[in-house]
């Protein structure tokens, strides 16, 4: 029992990044793989009442193209972010900390809709937490 | 007004203000209920408050946990209230059974637990909280029997938290370190102090990987003082904690709890639910 869990804890604690040959981008399936969560994304956005009001004033085509542009740069795809700061985006939003939380939740509905797998969800998701400060309470 | 009536009333309050609950964490990271009904693991408080209210909401939540060792099991019903994410209020009433004896030893368990920084999920240092849980016997005669100086205490502990999203080929991986000052013998069960002990610092230590968004598996530490002479000895346990949605959570554990009151190798099953208002 004792070496069990010590075999647990150094195997957890020493929680290594394995080397990746292919980008996050690449398991995506690239542009096309990111243009459909992307969709995905925004008809989860759309089906919710409470998330879609932060949108009221939003041009879709370009929220869409943004978040293409913004995941395949994070992503570590060919392109780089030309869009609008998220300071800029998200100033008078006032977005609170469990709004932000939904629309996590609804971009993992997303990613779920999509098929991908538990493993690249979540290092899409440690990509875009960093951004957090930018984007609530502002 | 008891305990049960106290509990029983505030569930269909609660119940009945089904908007009222905060749902703004992200699923599972609120933990579960320990032993002392602080949120945490099973043995270990962790620096997450109670339930899923983020800082603009309130959450209520209530618990039971039956622990099952060789020699003994303790049972465990209790309820936190979240106040703006930023402080957990908890009662947690523990039921002893000393089956070779013929007895029951019953506690109950007043805490309240501050954050003082942190997310354990966007903040880049780990959550932060320091919390209390004052302790009293309803009986204390065992604990004065076998020695204990006092039938009540106070534990103060602190504790730090983080989840690292992705950090373990794509899973994510939480761990909480808590040191806590104490006297207390067997949780309090069997009183505070002995003859020539005092109180001191002691670790506890958590770490679990979330095999989905639902599932976690880890493991927990926690250090014991042996004020009485009879043996305590550190606890630990294996756990699996199922997390199906925000409104309820169940784990279950295998215990290692070693010397309990001189009877060896107290090991056994350990299940535990939590609701979530």
């Amino acid at each position: 029992m004792k070496i069990t869990v010590c075999v647990l804890f150094v195997v957890l604690l020493t929680a290594c990044k394995s080397a990746p040959n292919t980008t996050l981008y690449q398991q995506l399936n690239g542009h096309e793989g990111i243009e459909r969560l992307t969709d995905s994304f925004i008809n989860q956005i759309g089906n919710d009442d409470k998330v879609l009001a932060y949108f009221r004033d939003a041009n879709v085509a370009h929220f869409r193209n943004g978040f293409i542009n913004h995941l395949c740069a994070l992503t570590d795809g060919p392109c780089e972010y030309t869009g609008d700061s998220m300071v800029a985006i998200h100033t008078g939003m006032n977005i609170t900390e469990a709004d932000f939380n939904r629309v996590v939740d609804l971009l993992i509905s997303a990613m779920e809709e999509q098929n991908i797998s538990h493993t690249i969800q979540n290092k899409i998701l440690a990509k875009m937490a960093p951004l957090r400060p930018e984007i609530i309470r502002i | 007004m008891n305990w049960h009536n106290t509990f029983f009333a505030l569930l269909i309050v609660f119940y009945s203000l089904d908007s009222f609950a905060g749902q703004g964490k992200l699923l599972g990271t609120p933990g579960v209920s320990q032993v002392e009904g602080s949120a945490g693991g099973g043995l270990v408080p962790w620096a997450q408050l109670a339930g899923y209210a983020s800082d603009e909401e309130f959450a209520v939540n209530g618990f039971c946990s039956r622990a099952d060792v060789s020699d003994y099991s303790l049972d465990v019903c209790g309820a936190q209230v979240n106040v703006l994410d930023r402080v957990e209020l908890s009662y947690a009433q523990q039921r002893f059974e000393v089956p070779a004896l013929n007895t029951t030893i019953e506690q109950s368990i007043t805490a309240a637990k501050v954050r003082l920084y942190g997310d354990i999920v966007y903040s880049s240092w780990p959550q932060l909280s320091l919390g209390a849980q004052h302790k009293s016997l309803d009986d204390g005669t065992v604990a004065t029997l076998v020695g204990a100086q006092e039938t009540s205490g106070t534990d103060i502990y602190l504790a730090a938290s983080k989840l690292h999203l992705g950090a373990l080929a794509g899973y994510n991986v939480f761990w909480n370190l808590t040191t806590r000052y104490s006297d207390a013998n067997q949780l309090g069960l069997l009183g505070f102090g002995g003859e020539n002990a005092s109180k001191e610092l002691l670790f506890e230590g958590s770490t679990a990987i979330f095999l989905s968004r639902e599932i976690a598996l880890g493991v927990e530490y926690r250090q014991k003082s042996n004020n009485l002479g009879l043996g305590e000895q550190n606890w630990q346990d294996i756990f699996v904690a199922w997390m199906p949605n925000k409104y309820v959570s169940i784990t279950a554990a295998w215990l290692d709890l070693g010397s309990i009151a001189g009877a060896k190798d107290q090991t056994g099953w350990y299940l535990s639910v939590t609701g979530y208002w």
